[in-house]
């Protein structure tokens, strides 16, 4: 199991805030991870330190190390912006841009990376839309309004904006929380497809939700890591007390 | 009932009637300020009705504006506002909307306040100083350095032909411009605002660059608030007065050279009222206010749906 992103002493500040406290994690490639824990854990921040989101809020200070293969992501040198190619983001609610179709969302972010042409972008808009098991619902209106679309094909029509940037990790945040079950349960089964070619990372709060998706677990309290390692021993053996709690809901 | 219900009962009556007294009369204040309208239009109306009769489209399309002769057209001051006011616009959107973006995107929180309420602050300068710089410093200046050079090296267009004036179009199109800024920049700043974080989080998250962001996810998402913005600032600009009258040369004549002096509809009726002695004279110019009054109602109208389609829009979670 070939270690994806190692997570060392990392800490995040919001102003006087401490939300991530010394947090050290292995997160291994192509699996998914979950990242579960009681609201106001750190669980998003933590998420979103992986692909340096916090950079868009002046208040935010972070510490310690992410290794993403060899690239040190908070070294001087290295690019925030490269480095949200490598690591995707799909965020709790669907956030398809209301003023582009269907199309244009698809490769509104490949489209940064340069121009690229009409058989191309054709193929790449077929490509991810399949992959998230949207295009069947949606090839005969591509170039309808994305908000046409019921929320979970938006959320789908997000990942497949994410996947058409080829990044090698994604980062989920709590992505079905906002939908239906039956959307819920698309998503979870795209999640178990897109493992085979990416690492993907989820934050979620619903506890049946981890336990389906996930092959590993990190329990997070107050922003400290409680305890981490397979899903199934997490679920059925933790070793922590607290994580033990959590499971079996008496608190959280 | 028992006595004491009674008691109790007749004094809610009375907060009660209170409450339908007070409704009536904020809702009488309301209507006294639609009244006014109405009645203004009205009354303006009546009285523009000789030089209507008198001219009918003739006054909207003829150039001749002779009160001796009794002969009315109004088309040099109809050009006059709508080409001063358009290219002002043309000329304040990019320098507003870029203001907006670097207070609301680019600027520390500090430094953006700051260039926020100073660009407010030029709104509340009265327009009569306004007009008093551009006479005594902008006019001058346009006559000594802009103009020559407009004419040496693009007097072959016909837009910079004629001697420089100093006062003329492009004095009011440049006053115009000034004026019309804060209110451009500051609206503009406000639909930005109203940009939802998670549709720049969505750009940035694909490795979209700052300008990037802003290109991909702000604009487009508050574009008909821009378009707006831009549409309330020409209405600003149309009926501009005071500075506009003192640096636009009040000549009546339609000429393509932006050096040439003009005249404007609110510029001619601030002159021309209190000499106004024949009752055509003054008849007409109720009509050109008419027009004036209806072109302005029609651009606010216009600009306050487009700038209210976006910011209702956040709270119905991102839907158009």
């Amino acid at each position: 199991m070939t270690t994806k992103i190692k997570i060392e002493n990392l800490n995040v500040f919001f102003g006087e805030t401490h939300a991530v406290k010394n947090v050290s994690l292995d997160i291994p490639q192509n699996r998914v991870t979950a990242i579960i824990g009681p609201s106001g854990c750190g669980k998003s921040t933590i998420l979103r330190s992986i692909n340096r989101m916090h950079d868009m809020i002046p208040a935010a200070r972070v510490t310690g190390r992410i290794v993403i293969d060899t690239t040190d992501i908070y070294d001087r040198t290295s690019n925030p912006v490269l480095i949200r190619r490598r690591v995707g983001m799909v965020f709790q609610k669907p956030n398809p841009f209301p003023a582009m179709s269907i199309y244009d969302n698809v490769v509104a972010g490949y489209k940064l990376g340069g121009r690229l042409n009409r058989g191309d972008a054709d193929e790449i808009v077929e490509s991810s839309l399949k992959r998230v098991a949207l295009w069947d619902e949606v090839k005969d209106r591509l170039k309808s309004n994305a908000m046409d679309l019921s929320g979970g094909q938006q959320q789908r029509l997000c990942i497949a904006r994410t996947i058409a940037i080829k990044p090698d990790v994604i980062l989920m945040d709590e992505p079905a929380s906002a939908l239906d079950p039956l959307s819920t349960l698309k998503i979870e089964e795209l999640i178990e497809e897109l493992k085979d070619k990416y690492t993907i990372v989820i934050v979620t709060h619903n506890m049946q939700q981890a336990a389906r998706v996930s092959d590993d677990t990190a329990f997070f309290y107050l922003g400290e890591l409680i305890e981490s390692g397979g899903t199934r021993k997490i679920f059925t053996n933790p070793e922590k007390k607290q994580t033990e709690d959590y499971i079996t809901g008496r608190f959280g | 009932m028992s006595h004491d219900e009674e008691v109790r009962d007749a004094r809610f009556a009375g907060r009660f009637d209170g409450d339908r007294i007070f409704k009536g009369i904020t809702l009488g204040f309301a209507l006294t300020v639609i009244l006014i309208l109405l009645l203004m239009a009205a009354g303006m109306a009546v009285e523009a009705l000789p030089a209507m009769k008198r001219f009918g489209w003739k006054f909207v399309s003829g150039s001749d504006w002779d009160a001796v002769q009794g002969s009315f057209g109004a088309l040099p001051y109809i050009w006059g506002s709508i080409v001063s006011s358009a290219l002002a616009i043309i000329a304040a959107t990019p320098l507003s909307v870029g203001t907006a973006i670097f207070i609301t995107e680019l600027a520390p929180r500090k430094l953006g306040g700051a260039i926020a309420s100073l660009v407010e602050l030029l709104a509340a300068i009265p327009s009569v100083i306004y007009g008093l710089w551009g006479v005594v410093v902008m006019a001058p200046w346009l006559q000594k350095t802009v103009e020559p050079f407009l004419i040496e090296h693009f007097g072959f267009l016909p837009l910079f032909r004629g001697p420089p004036y100093g006062v003329g179009m492009l004095a009011a199109i440049f006053i115009i411009m000034i004026m019309i800024i804060p209110i451009i920049t500051s609206i503009t700043k406000e639909v930005l605002l109203a940009v939802p974080q998670s549709q720049k989080e969505a750009a940035v998250a694909l490795g979209a660059t700052k300008w990037e962001m802003i290109r991909m996810a702000v604009l487009p998402y508050g574009r008909s608030g821009i378009l707006g913005a831009v549409i309330l600032g020409l209405g600003r600009a149309i009926g501009e007065t005071m500075a506009v009258t003192m640096v636009i040369g009040n000549t009546p004549q339609i000429s393509l050279s932006l050096l040439d002096p003009a005249y404007t509809m609110p510029s001619v009726i601030a002159n021309e009222f209190a000499e106004a002695t024949s009752k055509l004279h003054s008849s007409a110019l109720m009509e050109i206010g008419l027009i004036l009054l209806a072109l302005t109602l029609i651009i606010n109208i216009t600009a306050r749906v487009l700038i209210w389609s976006v910011t209702s829009k956040q709270s119905a979670g991102g839907r158009r």
